[in-house]
């Protein structure tokens, strides 16, 4: 890999002969296979001691050139392959895409597909969020709270599972609506995972929030205030966090969010353990709006009227939805073909992780790794 | 020959202190293969203990419930390939795990398992061991530094500063609990026999000696020495989501089970330290309370009973185990160890076995208590960073001690400061 900027270089490579040993700055490699770097991210630090001088992210070990594939698929070819860029909340991308295609058609989706959407993808934030608690308490050192929260994940992978046969990437949505209806017992069990996972999150409060080490480990640490926030376009949980009542939800509500009664919690001081308190009172939020939507769920039709062959009129729209880990957005363009002219994705992974240099510049090692958990990334979306 | 076997087991002092150079020899032999069947064992109890707290099973499949999981695995290590970097230090880098088991199974010359049960003992015992098991740190900056490597010389920097400021509270605490042997007759000792002896004249164990004082010092030591053996919350050296494993990252197979063989051995070794200086070492519990023959007796046959207990939880797990075919050895396994427990157990009822072996196991369940409590806080607690372990060394535990240094010495001095701290007699 060829790098110009100066920043990379080792003492070994500026005075030959000589090595890391000789100098008190320290470049390490964090990654790309490092064990809490939540997959293939590379952080290139420089080190003085155990202080971080400076840092560099290497991304792109898991480029798959999503948005270019979508040139060479038909529109609804393309619905799958969102799936895989947050594997962890495969609902919310499908449903990002599938309303950017349907705003494009300007076709409105029957209220009954729309409350079973709601219902999947505010679940897929629950196992989202246990997914980031797991791997982010795992980082800052405790290992029993990430078994707890995958044991929970899998009552709502259940459903995923029953509802469209797959747990991970769902495929659960089709342009147009749902293609399939909830089966039967779906509100029963929906219910009976809400009243499961409530107690659970006051459980991982109890074993992670009063702890002392965790309170020391998070407290001011990676702090990012709302305007650097804004400035560096960060959304979702680390925006909130930061004090900035923000949720697209409530802002530009799609998929009749607007039906729906819930708070958008923000913390104060924008530091790890704000984005973790603000993060836990989301799940507790979704389980509030599952609770909505199941009891108020339509009868009706699935599917709006579209055509078996997708063929949406030339033009350009951008489609955002709050993804669990931020402002998802799809912009879109269609030539009046068959196939999209233009995909492009907003990743708010990617965006969100812009911010990780000015929040541990100047901190320790382990901070770095407590920063990347509670940026909560997922490099499938990062790298696309 | 049958007078130089037998002619031991009549006398009260330790091999050591006998001159008697055979038994010290059977004895170094018995500690080094004991230790490291603790080792082996503790391997498995660290993982089935926290896999339980994880709401998993843990290991399961080599023998019953995984009870032979610790030999295949360190069958694998030994197997494995001999691999060393190419720009490491070479002597240096093969030396490390040598040194590093060398210091840890040196401390363990002067644990006293029982009345007479020591490889030898010392004047200075204490002093002995603390100053041989904070040598482990030299090695584990010689592992850091020879691997040639950022993430094992960051672990060597971190070990090397953490080992060196926890072992001064350490001191401090152990100094605390020291003064108090020379409460009945005067004068004090360092040698580990006299201090649990000077813990059975007095009737009680250090721990509650000038209540809250005696207990502060135990608590201080109780946390100093799991930063000192590099365990969680403490384990900053190894912490593998930010080092990836620290100073033993370069390291693999045999080389890296001596260093995990080194890391268990130390924990044992301080916490029969504690055990030694503050929970009355070999004496049974309860020895005010529950005073006199017949209660001696009673507590001579705990292990009979432990031993016994565990041959009916085998026992019973043989009759619920299923009795599908792929389980009939695993079945025999369990069955067999059944009997041989319920053997032993029934020849330690004999008093004059009870009482030879009722030291050592009351030794041995005080430090299994330790063992616990390091798995336990391993899966409770998320992991310090260095800059709060330094300052939870220097500003909280150092001044704590130096305080019970003091207070302790006051006390003894001046017996009317005595109503001043609670009295427990």
């Amino acid at each position: 890999m060829t790098q110009n900027n100066k920043f990379y270089e080792s003492v070994e490579e500026v005075a030959p002969g000589r090595t890391f040993l000789d100098s008190s700055e320290l470049v390490i490699n964090m990654g790309p296979q490092h064990p809490s770097t939540h997959g293939v991210l590379r952080v290139i630090l420089k080190l003085d001691g155990e202080k971080v001088l400076g840092l560099d992210c290497v991304i792109g070990y898991l480029h798959r050139g999503v948005e270019k594939i979508a040139e060479n698929r038909t529109w609804a070819q393309f619905n799958p392959y969102v799936d895989r860029l947050d594997y962890v909340a495969a609902v919310s991308n499908g449903l990002g895409y599938c309303l950017a295609v349907e705003k494009l058609l300007a076709v409105e989706v029957p209220k009954r597909a729309q409350y079973l959407r709601v219902i999947l993808t505010e679940l897929n934030r629950l196992a989202s969020h246990q997914v980031w608690l797991g791997t982010h308490v795992l980082d800052i050192g405790a290992v029993t709270p990430l078994f707890y929260a995958f044991r929970d994940r899998e009552l709502i992978l259940e459903v995923f599972e029953k509802y469209c046969g797959a747990r991970l990437t769902t495929h659960a949505f089709r342009i147009g609506g749902c293609r399939w209806d909830a089966y039967e017992g779906f509100a029963e069990e929906v219910r009976k995972t809400c009243d499961f996972i409530v107690p659970k999150i006051a459980e991982y409060g109890e074993l992670i929030t009063g702890n002392r080490i965790w309170v020391e480990r998070t407290k001011g640490v990676g702090v990012l205030s709302g305007d650097d926030c804004k400035a560096l376009g960060v959304t979702g949980p680390m925006l909130r966090g930061a004090g900035v009542r923000w949720d697209v939800r409530k802002a530009q509500p799609y998929s009749s969010y607007d039906d729906f009664e819930f708070d958008i919690p923000i913390g104060a001081a924008g530091d790890t353990f704000d984005r973790y308190m603000v993060r836990l009172e989301e799940m507790r939020q979704s389980i509030r709006i599952i609770r909505q939507a199941v009891d108020g769920l339509p009868e009706g039709p699935l599917m709006a009227k579209v055509p078996k062959m997708l063929k949406p009129p030339a033009g350009e729209v951008y489609q955002n939805i709050e993804a669990p880990k931020g402002e998802l957005g799809y912009y879109v363009v269609s030539d009046g073909g068959p196939q999209p002219y233009r995909v492009r994705v907003r990743p708010p992974s990617f965006i969100n992780l812009q911010a990780l240099e000015k929040m541990v510049k100047g901190q320790l090692v382990a901070d770095v790794v407590a920063v990347i958990g509670t940026l909560d990334i997922v490099l499938g979306e990062v790298d696309r | 020959m049958k007078q130089a076997l037998f002619g031991y087991l009549q006398s009260k002092v330790t091999p050591g202190e006998a001159g008697d150079m055979l038994w010290a020899t059977i004895y170094v032999l018995l500690v080094f293969a004991g230790v490291a069947l603790a080792v082996l064992f503790m391997n498995w109890f660290e993982r089935k203990v926290m896999a339980h707290m994880q709401v998993r099973m843990g290991p399961m499949r080599v023998g019953p419930h995984g009870l032979l999981q610790p030999i295949a695995d360190a069958l694998k290590l030994l197997l494995k390939e001999d691999v060393m970097p190419e720009k490491s230090d070479k002597l240096v880098f093969w030396f490390a795990p040598v040194a590093v088991c060398m210091t840890a199974f040196t401390a363990m010359l002067v644990v006293p398992f029982g009345r007479a049960h020591a490889i030898t003992d010392m004047n200075i015992g204490v002093v002995f061991m603390l100053g041989v098991s904070s040598l482990s740190v030299l090695s584990i900056m010689m592992a850091g530094w020879s691997s040639n490597s950022h993430y094992p010389l960051l672990g060597g920097l971190r070990a090397g500063a953490q080992m060196v400021s926890y072992e001064i509270a350490m001191g401090l605490a152990v100094v605390s609990a020291v003064m108090l042997t020379s409460m009945s007759t005067g004068t004090g000792s360092l040698s580990m026999m006299e201090i649990v002896n000077q813990q059975f004249q007095q009737g009680r164990w250090f721990a509650f000696s000038f209540f809250p004082l005696g207990f502060i010092g135990f608590v201080v030591f109780a946390i100093a020495m799991v930063a000192e053996t590099n365990r969680a919350p403490f384990d900053l050296p190894e912490a593998e989501s930010e080092l990836v494993a620290g100073y033993m990252t370069e390291y693999s197979g045999f080389r890296w089970s001596l260093f995990f063989l080194s890391e268990y051995t130390a924990m044992i070794a301080v916490s029969s330290i504690a055990v030694t200086l503050w929970l009355g070492g070999w004496l049974r519990p309860f020895p005010n309370l529950l005073s006199g023959h017949r209660w001696d007796l009673a507590f001579s046959w705990g292990p009979a009973f432990v031993a016994l207990a565990t041959a009916a939880l085998c026992f019973f797990y043989v009759i619920k185990m299923s009795s599908i075919r792929a389980m009939r050895l695993n079945r025999l396994g369990l069955a067999a160890l059944a009997a041989v427990l319920g053997a032993l157990g029934l020849l330690m009822l004999l008093p004059p076995v009870a009482s030879r072996i009722q030291d050592i196991f009351w030794f041995s369940i005080k430090v299994a208590g330790f063992m616990y409590l390091y798995v336990w806080y391993r899966t409770t607690f998320p992991r310090y960073r260095f800059d709060q372990l330094m300052k939870i060394g220097w500003k909280v535990l150092l001044p704590v001690s130096l305080g019970v240094v003091v207070l302790t010495a006051l006390v003894g001095v001046r017996h009317e400061l005595l109503p001043l701290v609670w009295r427990v007699r």
